[in-house]
């Protein structure tokens, strides 16, 4: 059942699960970071990984995504399968064709527009005619409300204009999961709000979002299910 | 080799110092680049001096009862190291021309040589006169009065003046087939032609002159006392003892000094006509004869220039990419040569490209110009390019990647176009700076706008005007780049945070 933000609503996710993270080690230097971390996600849904500073959570992030080399253990999304040690350039780049990703500082090109961001990704890597790719880019910003900053430079743009860019750039190639880093950490609370609103339209039962953040007022309110990690292991 | 100031190097003090110290030295200036029979370091004890000049600057310190002191001045800044009072006295080979003594104090005439062309064996019988060279390319000393002679044979037979810094590789040039003809002092050919086989030194005598000293023209009283003492010797058989010495005596000397003696007016240069010498017209006329040689040379100047920097620029960025991505064996022979190019000198690669491999592969000379600044600039630029992708931060490296890019994608898309925006700035700087460092290219014979200025200096006996000239066109080939690399900055701003 959808709401009406065509969210799904915390009862309706059904059993299908699209992000797997089975017993995943990661370790740097002396310090271990993932210690066994093990975490289903099922498709539409909106998790919220909270957890102390340098508990692992943008690190579980940064994993998933094919950031991070994590040294065993395995991770799933959406069929493409990750195990422990290097990986195949063509195994992460099936994986980044299943994830988008929204860091906390936004990273937007700071050579291009806004809208240049967006269309960027589906023109070189999904080979999308550049015109198409452009209105697709406009059409997008406009859900997200930043399509009259569509000419501006990154750094033109407010905190809040350029996480909705950054959104924007992170979904134009239709990932089934977006990872989001922090993304309340500048913002203030109208906008916190604001951005709780938002990921829920974003939400189909096509997409899933996997959010790191410490903030918890923002987790409950966004969030279908809230998990913790503590030294490297998630826990509900 | 070249230097444009005068510096100054005090090598060897003469043995009467000590008896002699209550006079000032007597400074005089030479470049022992020349060599023998004029100046070179003694070859059994490089600290010491020796050569005809070397003996006749003791010569003159004995008569003035003072003790020698050497300046290493060169060859081409003598005249004005002597006038600013580097030295007293300037002895080196230096020519006996109208402009020198327009502009300069000039003793006696102490010797007198012939310019004689030498060429290959094989074309002795073809060329034997600079008629006989129409369409072919003949070298020289710049700004020696060969090098006026030739650039009238540009004009009156169509051949081609070809300017060298020193004397040996016109001749070497010559046997390798680079030049056809080398026109220089008798002197000097006889000298190559004891090392150098392959020529023919022509019989025919094309000019004549003499070599003299050189004083400044406040110090025509020294000057004086030095023509007695050159008089002394002329008439005592001290100069003759020393020239044989030197195996340089000949018949054309007796005639010379008996006319010094006589006090006979000795035109500076004889068989040709020396009217229209540079030193003898109006500034503004000794401009307008020579402003259209400083755009023709300003023109090879950008050229060369433009040309070597989109060279530099192009190997620069594969060295950086090559540096920054590249496996271990190839990010250590990149840095082996980014190394060895920044720590040798641009001049010493621009004579190994040029000389040193000439027999190898024979580079023309603007080619080994080109390809001498590109190799060298290209590994100044490549540490720009790669400090400047270094410098491109991993957050937006990282975004590209979880978007799906490869790694050249994001070279090409991302890193590469935030690093050009770091690189502008000392990019554009570089480029200025190879405008300049162009100049250095003049020791393979290319024709740029610093050694034409040079030549049109020393012709009229005066850089004001030249260097004015030559400032201005230098600053309105800067300027532009200048600007452009401001509005380039402004439109590409990098992010301040």
């Amino acid at each position: 059942m959808e709401s009406t933000y065509g969210v799904i609503d915390k009862a309706v996710a059904v059993h299908d699960p699209v992000v797997t993270i089975r017993d995943v080690y990661l370790q740097r230097g002396p310090r271990p970071i993932l210690t066994g971390a093990t975490l289903s996600v099922n498709r539409g849904e909106i998790i919220a990984l909270m957890g102390a500073s340098g508990s692992g959570k943008t690190t579980l992030l940064r994993a998933i995504a094919g950031l991070e080399t994590f040294d065993k253990g395995a991770i799933a999304v959406d069929g493409v399968t990750m195990g422990g040690g290097p990986s195949t350039a063509a195994s992460i780049r099936d994986l980044r064709r299943k994830v988008g990703m929204v860091f906390q500082f936004h990273c937007l090109f700071e050579h291009m527009s806004a809208v240049q961001n967006v269309w960027l990704a589906p023109v070189h890597v999904h080979r999308v005619a550049q015109p198409v790719a452009e209105h697709r880019a406009i059409e997008l910003m406009r859900t997200l409300g930043v399509d009259h900053r569509a000419r501006a430079l990154p750094r033109e743009l407010s905190g809040g204009e350029a996480q909705r860019v950054a959104i924007a750039r992170a979904l134009a190639t239709d990932p089934p999961v977006l990872l989001m880093d922090e993304p309340t950490a500048s913002l203030d609370p109208a906008r916190r709000s604001e951005l709780s609103a938002l990921l829920r339209t974003l939400v189909s039962r096509q997409r899933t979002l996997l959010i790191a953040t410490h903030d918890e007022e923002f987790a409950h309110s966004a969030a279908t299910r809230v998990l913790h990690v503590s030294g490297g292991r998630v826990s509900s | 080799m070249r230097s444009f100031a005068a510096w100054i190097l005090v090598l060897a003090t003469s043995t009467l110092a000590s008896a002699q110290s209550s006079q000032p030295p007597f400074r005089w200036a030479g470049d022992p680049e020349g060599g023998a029979p004029y100046v070179e370091a003694s070859p059994t004890d490089p600290n010491t001096l020796v050569g005809f000049d070397v003996e006749i600057a003791d010569l003159m310190a004995r008569g003035l009862g003072r003790a020698p002191q050497f300046v290493l001045v060169s060859f081409y800044q003598i005249d004005q190291s002597v006038s600013r009072g580097d030295a007293e006295i300037g002895l080196s080979g230096i020519e006996d021309t109208v402009a020198r003594r327009t502009t300069m104090a000039v003793t006696v005439p102490y010797y007198a040589f012939r310019e004689v062309l030498s060429v290959r064996d094989g074309d002795a019988g073809k060329y034997r006169t600079l008629s006989d060279l129409a369409g072919r390319r003949v070298a020289t000393l710049a700004g020696t009065i060969a090098y006026d002679i030739l650039l009238r044979g540009e004009r009156e037979y169509g051949l081609t003046a070809v300017s060298y810094e020193d004397d040996l590789h016109p001749y070497s040039d010559l046997v390798l087939g680079r030049v056809d003809a080398v026109l220089l002092d008798n002197v000097l050919a006889d000298r190559r032609k004891r090392t150098i086989s392959g020529f023919t030194i022509q019989p025919a005598t094309v000019a004549g002159s003499h070599y003299v000293g050189v004083f400044a023209q406040a110090n025509a009283t020294l000057r004086d006392r030095a023509n007695d003492i050159l008089k002394q010797a002329m008439r005592d058989g001290t100069l003759e003892r020393i020239f044989r010495k030197w195996q340089v005596w000949n018949d054309e000397q007796p005639p010379l000094y008996k006319a010094v003696l006589a006090s006979e007016t000795i035109p500076a240069v004889t068989g040709i006509d020396t009217g229209e010498s540079a030193a003898t017209m109006s500034w503004w006329r000794a401009t307008a004869r020579y402003f259209p040689a400083l755009v023709r040379a300003s023109l090879v100047t950008i050229a060369l220039s433009c040309l070597s920097m989109a060279l530099a620029v192009t190997l620069g960025i594969l060295i950086a990419s090559g540096r920054v991505y590249g496996q271990r064996g190839v990010r250590m022979f990149l840095t082996g040569y980014v190394e060895l190019v920044r720590g040798t000198p641009v001049l010493l690669q621009l004579f190994v490209l040029y000389y040193g491999i000439a027999a190898a592969i024979k580079l023309p000379a603007f080619a080994a110009a080109f390809l001498g600044l590109a190799l060298n600039y290209a590994a100044y630029e490549s540490e720009i390019y790669r400090s400047a992708l270094e410098a491109v931060s991993v957050g937006q490296l990282e975004a590209a990647r979880t978007l799906g890019f490869s790694e050249r994608q994001v070279l090409t898309l991302i890193r590469g176009p935030q690093a050009f925006r770091f690189a502008l700035a000392p990019m554009m700087n570089d480029f200025i700076a190879l405008l300049k460092d162009s100049s250095l290219v003049s020791v393979l014979t290319v024709m740029e706008l610093t050694k034409q200025t040079q030549i049109f200096a020393t012709n009229i006996g005066s850089w004001v005007i030249p260097g004015t000239l030559c400032a201005a066109m230098y600053l309105m080939m800067s300027l532009p780049l200048s600007v452009l690399a401001r509005r380039l900055e402004e439109r590409w701003k990098a992010p301040t945070a």
